[in-house]
């Protein structure tokens, strides 16, 4: 049906005279690869800038090629210069973020699918009012509960710390993989789960061995998602940690605004890529997934 | 007893989800509320004191900057990003070469935070070494691009920096949109003799009508929501110039010891994006209902 649309639209350029459809074409490339400039103009600035040293950042122009492959600033951005106190480097911070992501991703996940389950093979009166409660928490701003989470952090002494975050991300999360998840299995057959039923198999028989193995789209949709919003979030992690329990978005922020003598771009630009290469890696492998997580649950922001 | 447990097993499963939800996000939020009709300071009081927090907010010159900020900002982004964002998705619609590499170019920004994105732009329009020094560089002299540091102009860089990070989306939105459209209706109107044009700008653009809702949904929630991007890209200034309702809540409740006064600036935001959620997922499930 794709192609349909795309070759009829094409038959009816090439009906026209010869010279207007060359002109069309070149005029739709030329718009189209302006916007890809547009596009991929700071990522292009981002990693030149990374490669030169100060002196050449000064001479040159935003544009300018590096004159070597110089990855001093990516050492210093990742490992710091080593002279102790004041020398702020990313390191720490990423695995912080790694040890947050791992569980907090695999909780929501996990409590995800299994409400998705409930809410579509074991149907129950109201429940559709159940799921809309869930629902309800993907839109809601969350200044609105920072200062009681704050507070509840407090009280139950894990604030400023990596797990008070594992939980944060793992309940705000629940609203989002609940949606994936009942979305996906409302569109697997019934059928299949009352058969097993009547063969008398149980609740989590019937998750593991019917449900779970064709699932693996939805989980790879779900953690991707999952990943990314929680990997990029700044808001909680600078609410709710500071100093060594700080994410990686946070030390990168503290890190370019940090006000030392010289502002030294170089570094902030590595310290930038090494925070969004991660996202950016798996976007480009699994963009498939990355997209259609995003038309579904976008509405976070 | 077993009997029991097993029956209502799958609720006891729900429980755990229900209860965090319901504890997090509903309670959360009505005691946010209510500690906005209290005259916290330093620290939560329970006191009731009336609607004072709010008539103090809408004569803050700064709460009211940040709602100009906000209307400015959430006009210009959706203007740009579904302009530019339908723009390509009908260009890439024409059977064009490489469009999974377009396609990726335009999309990527989407993967990265808004830190880096705010850190990135943060360089480029910075006026001593960026865009500005490239022009003057390439033999313009008089060119002069400081919006960054321009307090009339910096709300504007915020709107640069975010349609890089979501046109990319609306144009996924809109080509998906695009390409689940009959074939029939688009040869239907050509039979009749309806020019490329015509087609797209009579029949499949008014058929998008629920993918301009959906996107227009998106995107005023993430600019009400925006706080990460004015950090790393200004912090609100030169001045108090680009502050925004977010940025105004984080301050108050954390650096001004305003406790009240920021619960009352978060249920404002609170309101705002219920006023454009609950149409939306009202007119979802009537969809679904209707399916």
């Amino acid at each position: 049906m794709q192609d349909n649309i795309k070759s009829s639209s094409y038959k009816e350029l090439e009906q026209k005279s010869k010279y207007t459809n060359m002109f069309l074409r070149w005029f739709l490339y030329f718009v189209l690869i302006l916007f890809a400039s547009y596009f991929i103009f700071p990522l292009y600035v981002m990693v030149v800038t990374s490669l030169k040293t100060m002196e050449e950042i000064r001479q040159g122009t935003l544009l300018t090629w590096p004159s070597s492959l110089n990855f001093d600033s990516w050492l210093v951005a990742w490992g710091g210069r080593g002279y102790g106190a004041g020398d702020t480097f990313l390191r720490p911070y990423f695995w912080n973020s790694i040890k947050m992501v791992v569980p907090a991703v695999f909780f929501s996940t996990f409590i995800g699918a299994m409400t998705g389950y409930v809410l579509t093979k074991w149907r129950f009166k109201g429940d559709q009012w159940v799921f809309l409660f869930l629902l309800f928490g993907c839109f809601i701003p969350f200044q609105a509960i920072l200062l009681p989470m704050a507070r509840t952090l407090g009280t139950l002494g894990i604030s400023n710390s990596v797990v008070g975050l594992v939980l944060v991300h793992t309940v705000y999360g629940i609203p989002f993989t609940t949606l994936f998840f009942r979305n996906y299995y409302i569109s697997v057959p019934t059928e299949l789960v009352k058969a097993a039923r009547i063969d008398g198999a149980g609740f989590f028989k019937i998750f593991f061995k019917i449900l779970l193995p064709i699932s693996a789209p939805i989980i790879v949709v779900t953690v991707i998602w999952q990943f990314t919003q929680i990997w990029n979030d700044f808001l909680f992690g600078s609410t709710f940690s500071f100093g060594e329990a700080a994410p990686i978005q946070v030390a990168l922020n503290n890190m370019v605004l940090s006000s030392t003598s010289v502002k030294e771009y170089n570094v902030d630009m590595a310290s930038a890529i090494i925070a969004g290469i991660p996202t950016l890696i798996v976007y480009v492998l699994a963009g498939k997934y990355f997209i259609r997580g995003l038309t579904s649950g976008a509405v976070k922001g | 007893m077993f009997k029991w447990l097993e029956k209502n097993l799958p609720k006891i499963v729900m429980a755990p989800a229900v209860g965090l939800i319901g504890w997090f996000v509903y309670g959360f939020v009505l005691w946010t509320l209510y500690i906005s009709f209290t005259n916290s300071k330093i620290l939560p009081k329970y006191e009731l004191w009336g609607v004072g927090q709010y008539v103090k907010l809408w004569a803050s010159r700064k709460w009211l900057i940040s709602v100009d900020n906000l209307l400015v900002f959430t006009a210009l982004f959706l203007i740009f990003c579904i302009v530019i964002g339908i723009i390509l998705a009908i260009f890439l619609d024409q059977k064009i070469r490489a469009e999974g590499v377009l396609r990726t170019i335009y999309l990527y920004p989407m993967a990265l935070s808004f830190i880096v994105t705010g850190t990135a732009w943060k360089w480029i329009l910075n006026p001593t070494l960026g865009l500005q020094k490239m022009f003057i560089d390439w033999g313009f002299e008089n060119f002069t691009f400081d919006w960054l540091v321009n307090r009339e102009m910096a709300i504007y860089t915020i709107v640069i920096a975010g349609v890089w990070q979501s046109a990319g989306f609306v144009m996924a939105l809109f080509l998906a949109g695009l390409r689940s459209v009959e074939d029939e209706i688009v040869k239907a109107a050509k039979i009749d003799g309806a020019g490329l044009f015509t087609v797209y700008w009579k029949i499949l653009l008014p058929m998008m009508r629920p993918v301009f809702f959906t996107s227009f949904v998106i995107l005023v929630h993430i600019s009400i929501k925006s706080y990460d991007l004015i950090v790393a890209l200004t912090q609100g200034g030169p001045g108090i110039s680009t502050t925004m309702p977010a940025l105004f809540m984080t301050q108050a409740a954390f650096h001004k010891s305003q406790v009240g006064l920021s619960a009352a600036s978060a249920m404002m935001m609170f309101m705002a994006v219920a006023a454009v959620i609950i149409p939306y997922l009202y007119s979802e499930l009537r969809r679904e209902n209707a399916r």
